[in-house]
């Protein structure tokens, strides 16, 4: 369970988050909103990259301004942008870092590297430079490269805006097989219609929290009033 | 990855880089300490049987030095006015066995071979301190972005064709070098999100 | 120093690499002008003293262990012994020097003084590595080798120039830099 008490986040003097306070437990939980209200600043903070000005983040019971780095493990995020995210010249290399990190010796990184690269069908890619993969492929290592780690959550921002129809299936599949609980940013309002829960920011605030439809009403209704 | 190495397997191509790296190194230091032409044309003749040995046609022993071949020119003119013509022949044979070995170490050694061999070159080194895991991995960050902003460099490049900007250094540089600022910043967070 | 250093270092690396990609302008005698060096002067402007000068020798390291990253896809060690292998390891001492200069005016001097910092370590420094080794390995004296370079001065002039404005519009594009 992630519980966001009383948040609050600037960032350059311009206040990005005012006051939001939810728990989190749902296994599939969507967030949508306009460029720029503060959903995506959200997304950071229930991982730790950002920490908040005031209030705070605790998953399962860890505070994400004092552990840090426990919770880094706790919660995978996938960015929108794969080619921001894989950072090892080779396929095989750039999911084998995470695993680096995590002290887990060669010989099992190997072995972990190998089963997610062929549960995301990237087998044959394994030795191949991440440059020459699709954009589909190169979110699809993103991700694997975030699952092969075994968080508990899984947080993805904007995961399909970048890619074309088949690819956004692909990754839609993906996300459906996560055994993990995911909380997806997102634009893509066909991603979301059998999640549990939407939140729809506006503002630096959360305007609704409902099932998919009541929500994705709100949202619509609230883009036609501005 | 896209390096200069030829594919083979004599001696030299399977002979550990550290070995060859220190080979190099001799070599250089005999030319400069024996001074005489004889002995640099005769390791030329050696540094050409390498090539050979290596499977190596002759013409990537000429590759090596075409580049600079109006540097030779330059010499041989300097040295023809100043000393002799001799000399500037001394000088350009000792100049192009140096390319030729460096050359061919390049050729017979896969990059990934090197960049394994500074690695644990750079081990020892963490016990004083020295952050090396932060080091191999902006190799590989490197490695990795190469691609990825030559490509951002294209990409400016056709979008600026449009506008016949193409050939405006400033209009291909400014956009390329804002993206790869703004990228820095998704980058750090996606190294740290996966426990860096 | 903090991942997002690495990740600038190794950015900087890659750019200079990239540039490479840029075709080159010849000057009318002849003399080629490649934006890659424009690379050399950018690392230390935008980057300052000690990051700058290592996301050179990065630069420096991936050519010499074989990679084709100078323009016209050369690379390898062999560079390094030749004509112009003084004027590399010149690079990353000029990006450091250039990242100093820089760094007393917090990364933003005007455009006057960026240009003169951009010519102390771009091209003052780069030359005090590379006209000796020149003279060395061709056995010139000096003087003789520092003629022998003086044809690229205009180029490196003109970039000096052109790195200084590059400067100034991406601090404009980006301010919180």
């Amino acid at each position: 369970m992630i519980e966001i008490q009383n948040v609050s986040l600037t960032l350059d003097d311009r206040p990005v988050l005012r006051n939001i306070s939810l728990s989190l437990s749902e296994q599939r939980i969507a967030i949508v909103g306009s460029n720029g209200s503060g959903k995506s600043s959200f997304a950071r903070l229930l991982n730790g990259l950002r920490t908040p000005t005031e209030g705070s983040v605790r998953v399962d019971g860890l505070d994400t301004r004092k552990q840090a780095r426990d919770i880094r493990r706790k919660v995978g995020f996938v960015f929108q942008n794969p080619d921001n995210q894989i950072v090892f010249p080779i396929v095989e290399e750039d999911v084998a870092f995470g695993l680096k990190n995590l002290g887990i010796p060669p010989d099992t990184r190997t072995e972990m590297a190998r089963d997610i690269l062929q549960r995301y069908g990237l087998s044959a890619h394994s030795k191949h430079p991440a440059h020459n993969l699709s954009g589909g492929q190169k979110q699809l290592l993103a991700i694997a490269g975030v699952l092969v780690m075994k968080p508990d959550y899984v947080v993805l921002d904007e995961p399909t805006t970048l890619l074309d129809l088949r690819n956004k299936l692909r990754i839609s599949n993906a996300i459906d097989a996560l055994e993990q609980a995911a909380i997806v940013v997102t634009h893509d309002l066909d991603l979301v219609k059998d999640f549990d829960r939407v939140l729809v920011f506006e503002n630096g605030r959360v305007l609704a929290d409902d099932v998919p439809n009541a929500a994705l009403n709100r949202y619509v209704e609230a883009m036609l009033d501005a | 990855m896209l390096d200069l190495y030829s594919e083979g397997n004599s001696r030299l191509h399977t002979m550990k880089p550290g070995w060859k790296i220190l080979g190099l190194a001799i070599s250089g230091s005999l030319l400069f300490a024996v001074d005489n032409i004889l002995f640099s044309i005769a390791f030329l003749a050696v540094t050409l049987a390498l090539f050979a040995a290596a499977g190596l046609p002759l013409r990537r022993a000429w590759a090596q030095i075409r580049p600079v071949i109006w540097i030779f020119v330059l010499i041989m003119i300097a040295q023809a006015l100043f000393n002799s013509w001799w000399v500037g022949l001394f000088v350009i044979i000792r100049f192009a066995v140096l390319l030729m070995l460096a050359g061919l170490l390049t050729l017979t050694t896969r990059s990934s071979e090197m960049i394994d061999g500074i690695e644990a070159g750079l081990r020892p080194l963490s016990r004083l301190g020295l952050r090396t895991r932060g080091i191999s991995l902006a190799i590989s960050l490197t490695l990795r972005f190469i691609p990825v902003l030559a490509s951002v460099v294209r990409e400016v490049r056709e979008a600026q064709y449009a506008r016949g900007l193409e050939r405006n250094i400033l209009a291909l540089t400014i956009p390329a070098i804002v993206r790869t600022l703004k990228m820095s910043e998704d980058i750090s967070d996606a190294i740290d999100a996966r426990g860096f | 120093m903090t991942t997002k250093d690495i990740v600038l270092i190794a950015l900087f690396a890659a750019l200079t690499a990239a540039l490479g990609v840029i075709p080159q302008i010849t000057l009318p005698m002849g003399v080629p002008i490649t934006a890659q060096s424009m690379g050399v002067m950018l690392a230390g402007a935008f980057l300052g003293a000690k990051r700058g000068g290592l996301a050179i020798i990065l630069f420096l390291a991936l050519l010499a262990v074989g990679l084709p990253l100078l323009a016209g896809g050369r690379g390898g060690l062999g560079v390094f012994f030749g004509a112009s292998g003084g004027f590399l390891i010149g690079f990353p001492v000029g990006a450091f020097m250039i990242g100093y200069l820089f760094d007393r005016y917090a990364g933003r001097p005007p455009l006057f003084p960026s240009i003169l910092f951009m010519l102390l370590g771009g091209v003052g420094v780069v030359y005090l590595f590379g006209v000796p080794w020149l003279a060395v390995i061709a056995e010139l004296s000096v003087w003789q080798a520092l003629a022998a370079s003086a044809a690229f001065l205009p180029g490196d002039v003109i970039k000096a120039v052109l790195a200084s404005l590059i400067l100034r519009e991406v601090r404009k594009a980006i301010p919180n830099l």
